[in-house]
């Protein structure tokens, strides 16, 4: 893999996630940095090798379809930094239309 | 200031000779003491405590002992900040499955150790709510993330303490502060209530004064859990089960690759002093290979940081934690509350994860990263047909100092490199202390074994605790 340059403002943009300036051009230089080492990764040849996305092998680990107690709405909305009328308040998103 | 592990305690419990709420103001005296200089807590809350005393029962296996929790791991009804101001405010709706563990088998969840934010970094330093002092060589840094947990343990403000491990954040800090760290098997403890850094990897375990303290732990947290689709529906054991036992003609490999010259003097040291005592205990030191052990910093942070970008992407400002004031639209909140929230290590890891994982970027980096992981497996499972354990340095230096120079992130991630590989493969790893000369910094040494082979690992450890002590 190329060493590449990487555009912090776009990524930070995809990442929803301010960046100022300053952070911008910091994380630009550490992050090359790091891109510029992982990129030893190249050297090891993975022709026939599956990638290990998990330690161990799992299984469907799913539980059965019986319905169970969970959160009541007043402690899953408890730790909201908006709510109204047992709901979480959230801007407007969808504008009227004209 | 506070001694005794867990088993003393509990003698001193059970004849009567401590009441469990005296217990706990015992602890709350020596956090209150110690905690301004070490700052190892970011909240404890002595009344819930109390009254969980006062209801312990005493016959259970850890009945009365309270135990410090690492600030992401969640306790209900108490804050659970991830040491970050992402989350000053929240207040977890429910128990983790290891606290539910905790509290069945009696033991009291007391005081939220400080941590590196969301668990990244390796110094706990980055914490918003400060960094944290080392009780064992002050001025230095306890190592990280379980920062506060170690430092709890080892500056006698808790008996023993959870920790989380996803790169060696229970075994690198408990090796700089002279204490027992334990990763166990992947799988091995419920992630349930755990809060997520990178999922393949995340591990809780136990920080504590001596190796039996550590299975007496796992005896309490290991199990299946519904709640976690990882948890292994492995059997779990006495974990116990093979302390004191011999550990004649166990085969012990020597990785070529972690005898580095960049290793610290004291570092080889201890590596040393525990070939030397393992092999006057009838084990038998094998030299092993490990041909992938150089690309595992490589691979693991561009694994780690992937799957932390997108686990950290629930932190959005609408359900629960920070959101950001006078934002105009979604994006913006989204956005603004991030950036106010997170810190600049989370920020710099979200950035890279978001990266690797981006279009036209993931086969070259992520897919990558995870064909080399598979390598670094296969290393270890062609290894573990000759032996049956591995030894090995936790980390290349003693602790750096609190106010050192600053070093490069790429920099601080290359000190990973021996405690990384057990969490890429998923393996048990225990770090354990190496007596040092007076005014020294703490130095551990790790082993490694199987997967689920923590009984053999534990005997193993143990034996060695004994023959340095």
């Amino acid at each position: 893999m190329e060493s590449t340059q990487i555009d912090v403002t776009y990524i930070a943009r995809l990442a929803k996630l301010n960046l100022t300036v300053e952070e911008t051009e910091r994380f630009s230089a550490d992050l090359n940095q790091v891109l510029d080492y992982v990129a030893q990764l190249e050297q090891w040849d993975t022709t026939d090798t599956a990638p290990m996305y998990h330690p161990l092998p799992v299984y469907d680990a799913v539980r059965s379809d019986c319905p169970e107690p969970s959160l009541s709405n007043d402690a899953a909305i408890a730790n909201a930094p908006a709510a109204e009328e047992g709901q979480f308040r959230v801007p407007k998103v969808v504008e009227s239309a004209h | 200031m506070l001694n005794g592990t867990i088993s003393y305690w509990r003698q001193k419990l059970t004849s009567g000779a401590i009441t469990p709420t005296e217990l706990v103001e015992e602890i709350d005296r020596s956090i209150q003491e110690h905690n301004p200089t070490i700052n190892a807590y970011i909240s404890w809350d002595k009344e819930s405590a109390l009254s969980a005393a006062a209801q312990a029962d005493l016959s259970l296996p850890l009945g009365g002992i309270p135990i410090a929790v690492k600030d992401n791991i969640c306790i209900k009804g108490a804050p659970t900040r991830c040491a970050s101001r992402m989350l000053a405010d929240f207040r977890s709706p429910y128990d983790a499955t290891a606290i539910t563990r905790l509290r069945t088998a009696g033991a009291i969840p007391f005081g939220r150790a400080n941590m590196d934010e969301f668990a990244m970094g390796s110094f706990g330093k980055n914490s918003a709510y400060g960094a944290t002092n080392n009780p064992a060589a002050p001025g230095h840094v306890p190592g990280g993330s379980s920062s506060g947990s170690a430092a709890a343990v080892a500056g006698g403000m808790a008996i023993a303490a959870l920790g989380s491990d996803t790169g060696g954040s229970i075994r690198q800090p408990a090796s700089h502060c002279g204490i027992v760290g334990m990763k166990p098997t992947y799988g091995r403890v419920s992630r349930y209530g755990l809060v997520a850094f990178a999922s393949s990897l995340d591990q809780i375990g136990p920080l504590t004064q001596n190796v039996e303290d550590a299975a007496l732990l796992l005896n309490v947290l290991c199990g299946h859990d519904k709640k976690d689709s990882t948890s292994s529906l492995e059997p779990t054991t006495d974990f116990t089960a093979g302390l004191g036992k011999s550990i004649k003609g166990a085969r012990i490999g020597l990785p070529k690759e972690y005898l580095s010259d960049g290793n610290d003097p004291a570092v080889k040291a201890a590596l040393q002093t525990a070939i030397t005592k393992l092999t006057e205990l009838g084990a038998e030191i094998v030299e092993i290979s490990l041909p992938h052990a150089e690309a595992v910093v490589a691979a693991y942070y561009i694994i780690a940081c992937a799957e932390a970008s997108s686990n950290l992407s629930r932190f959005d400002g609408i359900r629960y934690g920070h959101r950001a004031e006078n934002t105009n639209g979604l994006d913006d909140l989204y956005s603004r509350s991030r950036a106010e929230g997170f810190g600049p290590e989370v920020k710099r890891r979200i950035i890279l994860g978001t990266y690797v994982l981006s279009s036209g970027f993931y086969d070259a980096y992520y897919a990558k990263a995870q064909k080399v992981r598979a390598l670094v497996a296969r290393d270890f499972a062609n290894a573990f047909e000759q032996v049956d354990f591995i030894l090995g340095p936790v980390a290349p230096t003693p602790a750096p100092a609190l106010q050192g120079a600053d070093m490069t992130p790429l920099q601080i991630y290359l000190a990973d490199i021996y405690t990384i590989p057990a969490n890429l493969a998923g393996l048990p790893g225990i770090s354990v202390p190496c007596p040092q000369p007076a005014g020294a910094r703490p130095v551990g040494v790790q082993l490694l074994g199987k997967h689920f082979a923590e009984v053999d690992l534990l005997r193993v450890a143990s034996a060695l605790e004994q023959a340095l002590a």
